[in-house]
């Protein structure tokens, strides 16, 4: 059996999952692992659901895999944890945001947005729910929000002996490190909760 | 160290090792990236973005007649723009090397269809290269210069939207400079297209292909360009690109491969024998069975698209679902997500232009491709054609002649376009317009840039690719010059004005004029316009439910209470939703 595990970053476009993957690939690349990412450009940003691959292992072959195949699921926006739910191994691990954002059709009225879209995962999936938008609010810069979300998923990613610290004060800008530190800690203790 | 790269970031670091010294194209997902990167080597490449693909491809063969190494890039549908020169290119042969980069686009992510670009090399009857990570998309760009040269051809460098936009570890190389083996001097039996010399070409083509077809059995596998990994004798596998990736995962140990880089044309003899070293073989390639009918005409038995399908990208579990039969066990929530398609941003000036059109039902309106394609979604709804790049106006043009001959004459067309794709392939469009006396209005959707493919200079933006100030084409001086009157220039933002000019333009045009609209506001996102967010908000008491605020199609407005409310982490104060309410209940709030 291949060694290797995939995560499956999931949002609304412009929420900053490239952020994340950028983080979750510098300290996975520095532990000297193989290392395969994919993202999609273009139409789907403008506002629409968007979805981030990363798989690492000793050799990686497929930088993007089908359903059934993700050891973790990071959803920016609850609603999208439905949508791409069928990725997720039967014993994969939901790291959902209890962050709600209206689509056009949810916005209209034309479709519901789903009453308890965190109730039905967890009735799935081993689940663990962090409010990162009202985290990051409270450390004073909302924009940081995935940096908490990054915080709460690093424990789960089983990549044992890297400074996650280390590698987010490197990647994130140089004038926003403090901020972003705390956040990655906030995030941290949340998922511990 | 080896470095984490895009297949586009590495196709560009390719060209800068390879010495290619002069590149082209006009963006498009998910091709743009790569000209972006080669844009940072100023100085050693020059680098710029074309107003359309085929003005790409013709300044790369034009560097590489005068003996340069050149490389021209653009999304799957670019290649039937510069589908003229690409093919007479072939024919004509190069001095310096000519690599076209042809961005495809499995599943249509980006894309208005899935079409397989390796066809154009078989017709075109020049080399096909494919790489299937980022280390190939490097490697081999050096390597397509050398057989360029080598074999006097164009080389079609065919990716996909996973290996662009796929991230995996290179190790890098050096720049080595590239200078023309002879002066530059002219010869007008290589290089004129004229019939008689195109006749005297065609033997040379098919000469070529020999040659080359015996260089991916020699040389290509002794370069690592096809490679053969003989594993075991029960199943063999013929794959390339990505879909090798998926293969490698798919299929069990002991699976013997035959992965190839060069897949035009095919190594016959390299195929035979590896066909005959196993029982099973199977053809294993995203969309059309490309290599596996030439194999099957080649009368080799071999499995492929009659398990795999054609359509749409793969992955390793299809290809293991559709070979084998093994599917992954998933579990289904119990709630399903409504859907989230792509919307204009909040503030995005294409709203008031859309939402003015959308009210009244005798307007037609024949769109293009860009950020405003997203005009056609509801609860816009404004938009009824939309085909191509450059197709906004000449659509129209055909509607308003067929409106003429079955005497219908109540419904008004507007034909619509960016200035990207004004600049791209409209100016012609308008033209047709006046010396056709078409009965429509060319609008043109001036955001100053080009917005959808993230933000890329153009002809009207007054940047060139590599940051030098440029002159900005205006738009509406190139429509008076080409006879339209009057020409109205309106802030799409302000309802009132934008009604206006539809309106006078309507008249203007009932009148036997032709008119034409310029929208313009800069994108919001564009950072140099230094654009100021504020905010809107709703008086809950003044709120009456109507819902007309929601017809802008805003996604920061939804309605939660029975009240319009407006999201405040999504607004910038654009108050088009406001300028819509009949109660005056939305405002906008003092900074």
């Amino acid at each position: 059996m291949s060694d290797v595990k995939s995560v499956i970053l999931v949002g609304v476009g412009g929420q900053g999952a490239i952020l994340i993957s950028k983080i979750m690939t510098s300290g996975l690349i520095q532990a000297g692992l193989d290392v395969k990412q994919s993202e999609v450009h273009g139409m789907a940003q403008r506002g629409g659901s968007v979805s981030t691959q990363v798989r690492w292992g000793k050799k990686v072959y497929g930088p993007v895999f089908g359903e059934g195949e993700a050891d973790i699921l990071v959803a920016l926006e609850k609603m999208e944890a439905l949508r791409y739910a069928k990725f997720l191994k039967p014993d994969g691990v939901a790291i959902i945001n209890d962050y709600q954002m209206h689509s056009m059709s949810t916005a209209t009225g034309a479709e519901e947005y789903p009453a308890d879209p965190i109730g039905a995962m967890k009735k799935c999936f081993s689940t663990i729910v962090v409010d990162a938008a009202k985290i990051a609010m409270d450390l004073g810069n909302p924009r940081c929000m995935n940096v908490v979300l990054f915080g709460a998923m690093c424990d789960s990613l089983g990549a044992d002996g890297i400074d996650w610290e280390k590698v987010v004060a490197a990647t994130v800008p140089q004038k926003a490190v403090d901020i972003n530190i705390k956040a990655f800690r906030a995030g941290r203790e949340a998922a511990k909760a | 160290m080896k470095q984490l790269l895009s297949g586009n970031e590495a196709i560009a670091r390719g060209a800068y090792e390879a010495g290619i010294s002069v590149c082209s194209a006009y963006p498009g997902t998910p091709s743009t990236e790569i000209l972006e990167n080669i844009a940072q080597y100023k100085g050693e490449m020059y680098a710029e973005w074309a107003p359309n693909e085929k003005v790409a491809a013709e300044v790369a063969y034009g560097a590489a007649v005068a003996g340069s190494r050149a490389l021209c890039a653009m999304k799957i549908v670019g290649l039937n723009v510069a589908a003229d020169p690409f093919f007479t290119a072939g024919y004509m042969g190069v001095k310096g090397a000519y690599i076209v980069v042809s961005a495809d686009d499995p599943s249509c992510h980006s894309s208005q269809n899935e079409q397989d670009n390796r066809h154009y090399a078989r017709a075109a009857k020049v080399a096909c290269i494919e790489p299937s990570d980022s280390q190939e998309c490097k490697d081999f760009v050096a390597l397509a210069a050398d057989i360029s040269e080598q074999f006097d051809t164009p080389v079609l460098f065919r990716v996909t939207t996973r290996v662009c936009h796929s991230k995996s570890l290179v190790e890098l190389g050096e720049r080595t400079e590239h200078a023309p083996a002879t002066p530059y001097a002219r010869d007008t039996r290589k290089y004129i297209c004229a019939p008689a010399n195109a006749y005297l070409n065609h033997p040379l083509v098919e000469e070529r292909l020999r040659k080359l077809t015996e260089y991916g059995n020699t040389t290509a596998v002794e370069l690592g360009l096809n490679k053969v990994e003989l594993a075991g004798s029960k199943i063999g596998v013929i794959s390339a690109g990505i879909a090798y990736q998926y293969a490698k995962e798919a299929f069990p140990e002991g699976t013997s491969f035959l992965k190839l880089g060069l897949t035009y044309p095919l190594p016959d003899k390299l195929i035979r024998e590896f066909a005959s070293k196993v029982e099973k073989l199977y053809v294993v390639e995203e969309l059309d069975g490309f290599m596996e009918d030439q194999i099957k005409a080649m009368g080799i038995p071999c499995t492929g698209k009659e398990l795999i399908g054609n359509m749409y990208e793969l992955n390793a579990q299809l290809v293991r679902e559709r070979v084998f039969g093994i599917k992954n066990p998933t579990k289904t929530p119990d709630a399903a997500p409504a859907k989230r398609p792509p919307a204009l941003c909040p503030g995005c000036p294409h709203r008031g232009f859309f939402y003015t059109l959308a009210q009244n039902k005798n307007y037609v309106v024949t769109g293009d491709i860009g950020c405003y394609t997203l005009g056609f979604a509801a609860p816009l709804s404004c938009m009824d054609v939309c085909i191509c790049m450059g197709g906004g106006f000449t659509t129209g043009m055909g509607m308003s002649k067929a409106f003429a001959a079955q005497g219908i004459t109540d419904k008004v067309i507007f034909g619509c376009m960016g200035d990207s794709t004004f600049f791209h392939s409209g100016i012609t469009g308008a033209a047709e317009i006046i010396y056709n006396n078409g009965r429509l209005i060319p609008v043109v959707l001036d955001n100053r840039i080009t917005g959808m493919t993230g933000h890329q200079e153009n002809p009207g933006t007054g940047f060139t690719l590599q940051g030098d100030p440029a002159p900005m084409l205006s738009v509406e001086n190139t429509l008076t010059a080409l006879g339209f009157a009057p020409v109205f220039v309106v802030d799409p933002q302000d309802l009132s004005a934008m009604k206006k000019a539809a309106d006078d333009a309507v008249t203007a045009l009932n009148s036997g004029a032709h008119p034409a609209i310029v929208t313009k506001r800069p994108c919001l996102l564009v950072k140099r316009y230094k654009f100021r967010p504020s905010m809107c908000s709703v008086d809950p008491d003044k709120c009456r439910s109507c819902k007309k605020c929601l017809k802008v199609g805003c996604p920061a407005i939804a309605i939660e209470g029975g009240k319009a409310r407006i999201d405040r982490t999504q607004c910038v104060g654009c108050t088009v939703c406001a300028q819509v309410c009949p109660f005056g209940a939305i405002s906008k709030e003092e900074n």
